[in-house]
């Protein structure tokens, strides 16, 4: 799907400054390089199911499917791996990969804290320096995955600018990233920023369509009807939809954190309410003002509060390849309840999107029909925060 | 060509950057003409963006403070309308792609165009991205102005061969702000653009003494300020003009040495 210079469509691109130019050609060379390397990938494979634990598991919700009454439903459990989601699958490749290149230091960005720690865990695991920027509002929101990236041996830096959430710290990262390069490596967490990191960070978490179209013809020896999967930036929608893209017949559902509403100020839906733009390094959708100013974008989730989405994302809205949907902050949090009441399972905040978008689409399906959710991420950090929107006095 | 090799005529030129609408449209005018008056060639007009990835903490609170100020690109472009009136010095505009690309990159350079404005700096459009700004700027008679960096190494020659206005050789690795030092071997950079361009070459981030504007005028064209006059903006509000005009004097003054 990548055009030359990193285009999907009109979206992606490299619009960054000058004195990172180098840096990314250099990480596109190596990627090229190593992604054919049979040592590499060896080295990944077994990292991604020796430490990691994938393959994840593709659990059939019989008591969901029962009480939905229509398509039957599968979960794919990115919950179960170490560190308790998706994000480890890019990590574990994107450490690799800097190593090769003799960086001693990682850096990342983090919104809920799932990337930061994923980052964390192998820096520590690799032997690398580690910091990880985090908007302030997020290192209050989500206390214990900061003591957690302490406690992995990383620096974590609460960022005071903007809106202090996921967008400021993406580019505090890029600050650090243009005032130290030769050791250094940003880690990247999602599909976003400048080429080739959309790709890289796509091709990493492509495991994820891999394993559910492999698991999913052992099981049930077809195809699946629609995947659905919550949408930031988009590394664990990409990562489920990547292998299905030429399966014209599977329908490709990304949620969207709607906040507080589509037709408020409070979301974070940047298909649904944003437009094209350029920020961050990529052309894609932002949510932004008639000037151009990105806009202060708002959700429950930590990871979803991001004012744009990944390019291949964006590109696949236009062709009308895969579906875009607004999910609210109530709708979520009704649905991390259920999914925890109903099969045992507690999401992330962020999962519980999609699942919400899977309970409204599900009982429009019939019983011959699959559906398959991804559970990008487990709910334990998700707890207090969930436990003090119901209005419980709780505190970590 | 547009007039931007008119700021080198007179020996090395001391390009100024504030940031439109810090504190207020009114100051940022004053500013302007005191820096014209006291011997600025050239001003770098900084339109605010929300999310100014390039800079330091000096002139990201310059945008918050002059989006806070209600300040909007039209209203920039009403400024410069009227300070066209008496200034004739080179001006440009140094902005994020985004300001530009969501105005309507077309609607943006002719409405600069129109107003008076002789090119643009877009800090987050590389070489590899450029043509998407850089041709509708020839269109309109702008100039589009690249940016050369401490890791730039074999892109020197092809970004110089392409240059338009001037070529601004960023000084250290990093974002704007004023630094002690500046390590980078800046002679060497210089001479591989000369080698392929003859568009005059101006360093900029990091510099704020006359004695690192004297040490730069000897390396390179000219030499840009941004973070240091935006500090006067941010000490003295309404009362900065003055400072800013004396400050100016005093660099370029350094700068004859």
């Amino acid at each position: 799907m990548t055009n030359p210079k990193g285009r999907f469509g009109i979206h992606g691109g490299q619009y960054i400054p000058e004195t990172l130019m180098n840096a990314v050609i250099e990480l596109e060379e190596a990627y090229e390089h190593y992604k054919n390397d049979p040592e590499f990938n060896r080295e990944l494979q077994e990292l991604l199911n020796e430490y990691a634990g994938r393959p994840s598991r593709l659990y059939y919700a019989e008591k969901m499917t029962r009480d939905l009454g229509g398509a039957k439903i599968y979960l794919k459990r990115e919950d179960l791996n170490h560190t308790g989601a998706h994000k480890i699958n890019n990590v574990l490749g994107q450490a690799l990969l800097a190593k090769k290149m003799g960086k001693t230091r990682l850096i990342a960005e983090t919104g809920a804290g799932q990337h930061g720690v994923a980052t964390a865990t192998a820096a520590a695991l690799l032997g690398m320096e580690c910091v990880v920027f985090m908007g302030k509002e997020d290192t209050v929101r989500q206390a214990l995955n900061v003591y957690r990236m302490r406690l992995l041996g990383a620096t974590v830096v609460p960022v005071t600018t903007g809106t202090a959430t996921l967008k400021d710290a993406v580019s505090e990262a890029m600050r650090e990233w243009t005032s130290r390069i030769s050791d250094t490596h940003y880690c990247l967490g999602s599909v976003m920023g400048p080429h080739p990191f959309p790709t890289i960070v796509r091709d990493f978490q492509a495991v994820i369509s891999r394993e559910i179209k492999e698991q999913l013809l052992a099981k049930e020896g077809r195809l699946p009807d629609a995947v659905v999967a919550c949408v930031g930036g988009g590394s664990n929608a990409i990562g489920s939809f990547y292998h299905f893209i030429d399966d014209k017949q599977v329908r490709l559902i990304g949620c969207e954190a709607a906040g507080r509403g589509i037709d408020t100020f409070e979301t974070a839906a940047t298909v649904n309410t944003g437009r094209l733009g350029i920020f961050h390094g990529m052309k894609s959708y932002f949510c932004q003002d008639e000037y151009g100013q990105i806009a202060p974008v708002y959700s429950i989730s930590a990871g979803l509060d991001y004012p744009g989405i990944g390019p291949e994302h964006a590109h696949l809205h236009d062709i009308g390849r895969a579906e875009y949907v607004p999910v609210t902050d109530d709708e979520a949090v009704d649905a991390f309840e259920y999914l925890a009441r109903t099969e045992g399972i507690i999401p992330a905040i962020e999962s519980a999107h999609a699942v919400a978008y899977a309970m409204k689409l599900a009982p429009t399906m019939t019983k011959d029909q699959i559906l398959v959710i991804t559970i990008s991420g487990r709910g334990d950090k998700d707890c207090a925060a969930i436990a003090r929107y119901r209005g419980e006095d709780i505190h970590e | 060509m547009s007039k931007i090799k008119t700021a080198f005529d007179h020996g090395k030129a001391f390009i100024a950057f504030l940031t439109c609408g810090d504190p207020d449209l009114a100051t940022t005018a004053a500013a302007v003409r005191a820096a014209a008056a006291n011997g600025a060639d050239l001003i770098e007009l900084g339109i605010p963006f929300s999310d100014p990835t390039a800079e330091g903490p000096v002139i990201q609170g310059a945008n918050l403070r002059a989006l806070q100020g209600g300040v909007t690109t039209d209203k920039i472009f009403a400024l410069v309308e009227e300070l066209r009136k008496d200034v004739t010095i080179p001006l440009v505009f140094m902005t994020y792609a985004n300001v530009v690309f969501s105005y309507g990159t077309d609607r943006f350079l002719s409405r600069a165009a129109e107003v008076g404005v002789d090119g643009i700096i877009l800090p987050d459009v590389p070489y590899e991205e450029k043509e998407e700004f850089a041709a509708p700027c020839r269109t309109h008679g702008l100039d589009f102005i690249s940016l050369i960096a401490p890791t730039s190494e074999h892109r020197i020659a092809a970004i110089a061969r392409e240059a338009e206005g001037f070529l601004y050789l960023v000084s250290s690795l990093g974002v704007t702000g004023t630094r002690s030092k500046i390590t980078t071997d800046l002679g060497s950079i210089v001479q591989a653009v000369r080698e392929n361009t003859q568009i005059p070459c101006a360093i900029g981030f990091g510099i704020s003494t006359p004695e690192q504007a004297g040490q730069m005028a000897q390396l390179a064209d000219g030499v840009i300020v941004g973070s240091a006059i935006v500090k006067l903006l941010a000490q003295y509000g309404a009362q900065a003009p003055e400072h800013i005009g004396a400050y100016v004097k005093s660099m370029k003054e350094a700068m004859k040495e």
